[in-house]
């Protein structure tokens, strides 16, 4: 297609900056061009920024010692910053796991509830659901944290049974010690995404059709019948892609640990760039920590996806 | 002939949003009249798993309103809140420069009430030209979309220990009601209400900034909160929605970027954003030039992070118009930039108006992870204050944070409660 103006002048060099197509590719190049030159100035003024402080370049930093020790962790101020970097994958993964369960557990118990026959049960599930959803992650945390702390020290903790036992220091669950700062960001972490996955299953269960609920009790199914074999395996087809974004999201938020001196990868990051760490590589690191994380949470839960969504003609 | 009613141009996009489409007449059957007895039986007791439930959650509800209750009235001290309560709202803002946030207060309330009532007597002026019935809201209305505002604000103004800023907050109430009762005389103006908007944000924020710790850098407590997230709206709105463009866009180049983008900053959490601006941003200048202010770098995180998350919500809307939307601009001789400007962008964004609100909840959520970094935002006054001389060691984390936690609340519950009421006035996600 040519513009008038490119047919006046056809032939002519001037043609040929009229052309869309020419335009189209000229533009790009342009700005490739220009986001280089960004790029490559603000590599330089880094650079520049950098050169007289030693040790803020490359990646030798990780190889150096890091000088303090990880609370809760076997770890030496002696060992390199790789193994700290280690020790807080680790730490993201298993806050990030086990919230993730528990997240699914209390959401699909109060979306069920919010539905159920009970108008006292209802209430209260929305209450929990209108209250948490509408207040910020970190402050979940935060009072979690300081709710714990005021739990009695642990020479006389709470027993429950001799299985359960809690302390402002540590929880022991079934033999397991857990310490003080997971449990606070967990529980936080598992309550507030919860509530958010309360909603989307309640909203599953109710774009299931009607008929399926009036046939299910035509047959004779009970209301926990009907729940466990009609209504919930269809309502999970609907629910599973927004709820594998509350997994995304719960698992980048194990990144406020911080503020419950929880040694996840982000707080050691922190602590690190206090310890003289190269704050970009340190942050590059971090990025790329989470990037794995993200990717692979949604590459498992996307092929559940797939193979659950219905296989249509 | 047909075509459309007299006095009706449907082909004005604004108005297309606005008018509420025409109610169809209830087809139910006449709604039975239970006696308490028969409530009682159809909602408490239906079944045996629900009596089960009830009197489970039945004590499970009244144990927790019975410690909440010991809580707010026994066992907690307020005096905490009593004496901070400047710090917890405008941060370390000098008291002799209050009257610029009180003007600036004044100012967008104003404004606010006139557009706002501007804009609702336009819309009923057309849907009367159009012929339909249009019910007035009342000042019931009002109470029941916005009392968890004014619940929160009458527990701050119970904190107070002067009459003073009652006394303030009820003049910005009658400056509210006069400018509403203006506002509704004046439908013709209501074209201009987001004009207005642009000029009184920007307006207040210069009236805001003052001298010495009055200045933008410095500001802390809700102040900030609030702030950030207008700031933060304002900004990164615009932006989104030139990446969600980009993202559909039809050059390979820009589609690369813009996903690269999109992907990078959504498969990383805030805080490592956070990170970046604060130690690595000011090594990106050179020497010879000042680094922005910490809050402005804060602020450039912020936008970024929030336009990625944006331009996927406006994206949803762009891939939920459908091919002869475009096909029939196009016909219509429509340029590409105009096609996308007034026949796509109004019909994208309409859709996806709960989603938008969503995002701006979360991002007024957000402003808290500044505490991280060191603002004294909302949040880390709250933590900051049990440390003060006179309450230290006394665990009063709870009632602080709880009282932060009202105030978050019930600026996150009243948008979502406006946000549902807009997604079903304006009939989006029905069915037809």
């Amino acid at each position: 297609m040519s513009t008038p103006a490119g047919e006046r002048t056809r032939g002519s060099l001037a043609a040929v900056f009229f052309d869309v197509r020419v335009l189209r590719v000229l533009g790009q190049v342009v700005a490739i061009l220009a986001l280089v030159t960004l790029a490559l100035y603000l590599q330089d003024n880094y650079q520049a920024n950098t050169r007289d402080r030693s040790g803020q370049s490359g990646w030798g930093f990780l190889d150096e010692p890091t000088g303090f020790n990880i609370a809760y962790a076997d770890f030496r101020s002696t060992q390199p910053v790789r193994d700290a970097i280690w020790v807080g994958v680790r730490n993201t993964a298993a806050s990030a796991a086990v919230g993730i369960a528990l997240a699914t557990a209390i959401g699909v118990t109060v979306g069920v509830l919010r539905l159920s026959h009970s108008w006292v049960a209802r209430k209260a599930a929305t209450l929990y659901v209108e209250v948490l959803r509408n207040v910020p992650v970190l402050l979940v945390i935060l009072f979690t944290g300081a709710w714990l702390q005021t739990l009695p020290r642990s020479t006389e903790a709470y027993e429950l049974g001799g299985l359960i036992e809690i302390s402002n220091r540590e929880l022991v669950f079934f033999g397991t010690t857990l310490n003080i700062p997971y449990v606070a960001l967990t529980a936080a972490l598992a309550l507030y995404h919860g509530s958010h996955i309360a909603e989307i299953v309640r909203g599953s269960i109710q774009a299931v059709p009607l008929g399926q609920t009036e046939a299910a009790t035509a047959l004779g199914l009970s209301d926990l019948q009907r729940l466990r074999f009609v209504l919930l395996p269809q309502a999970f087809r609907i629910g599973l892609p927004p709820t594998i974004n509350q997994f995304l999201s719960l698992t980048k938020n194990t990144s406020l640990g911080i503020a419950v001196a929880y040694s996840d990868v982000s707080s050691l990051g922190f602590r690190l760039i206090g310890a003289r760490s190269p704050a970009l590589q340190t942050i590059i690191v971090l990025m790329i920590v989470y990037l794995v994380f993200s990717l692979t949470i949604s590459l498992v839960f996307n092929l559940l996806n797939r193979r659950l969504q219905l296989v249509e003609r | 002939m047909v075509g459309i009613p007299a006095g009706f141009p449907a082909a004005d996009p604004e108005l297309a949003g606005l008018v509420p489409p025409e109610p169809e007449p209830p087809r139910f059957p006449p709604e039975a009249r239970l006696t308490p007895r028969q409530w009682v039986r159809a909602n408490l007791f239906a079944t045996r798993a629900g009596s089960v439930l009830t009197v489970v959650f039945g004590l499970l509800v009244a144990y927790v309103a019975y410690r909440l209750l010991w809580f707010v009235l026994v066992s907690s001290n307020w005096e905490i809140i009593r004496r901070n309560l400047r710090l917890f709202m405008v941060g370390r803002y000098p008291v002799d420069e209050l009257w610029r946030l009180w003007t600036a207060l004044y100012l967008l309330v104003g404004l606010a009430g006139f557009f706002s009532a501007a804009t609702a007597a336009n819309v009923e002026q057309l849907a009367r030209a159009a012929g339909r019935d249009v019910e007035r809201p009342g000042p019931v209305d009002g109470l029941r979309r916005y009392w968890p505002v004014l619940a929160a604000l009458v527990v701050l103004l119970s904190q107070t220990r002067t009459w003073t800023p009652t006394l303030l907050t009820l003049a910005g109430g009658v400056i509210l009601l006069a400018t509403r009762w203006l506002g509704r005389r004046a439908p013709g103006l209501a074209r201009f209400a987001w004009l207005a908007a642009l000029v009184g944000v920007v307006a207040a924020a210069l009236v805001m900034d003052g001298p010495g710790d009055a200045e933008w850098s410095k500001w802390g407590g809700l102040h900030l909160t609030i702030f950030v997230t207008v700031a933060g709206i304002s900004l990164s709105f615009p932006l989104g929605v030139l990446v969600a463009l980009g993202r559909r866009s039809s050059l390979p180049a820009l589609r690369a970027m813009t996903v690269a983008y999109i992907e990078l900053i959504r498969g990383v959490p805030l805080v490592a954003l956070l990170f970046f601006g604060h130690y690595v941003i000011p090594l990106f200048f050179p020497n010879t030039v000042e680094p922005p202010p910490a809050l402005a770098r804060a602020m450039i995180v912020v936008v970024l992070f929030e336009a990625a998350y944006i331009a996927e919500v406006v994206r949803g809307g762009l891939q939920s118009i459908p091919r002869g939307q475009y096909e029939a601009a196009q016909a219509l001789g429509l340029r590409p930039w105009n096609v996308t400007r007034l026949i796509v962008l109004p019909q994208a964004l309409r859709a996806v108006i709960p989603a938008m609100v969503g995002q701006f909840i979360s991002l007024y959520k957000d402003t808290t992870l500044l505490a991280i970094i060191g603002f004294t935002e909302l949040l880390e006054v709250a933590e900051n204050s049990v440390s003060q001389p006179s309450f230290l060691g006394q665990r009063l984390h709870t009632v602080t944070f709880a009282f932060a936690a009202l105030i978050y609340w019930a600026g996150s519950y009243t948008m979502s409660r406006e946000s549902r009421r807009l997604e079903r006035r304006l009939g989006i996600g029905e069915r037809t």
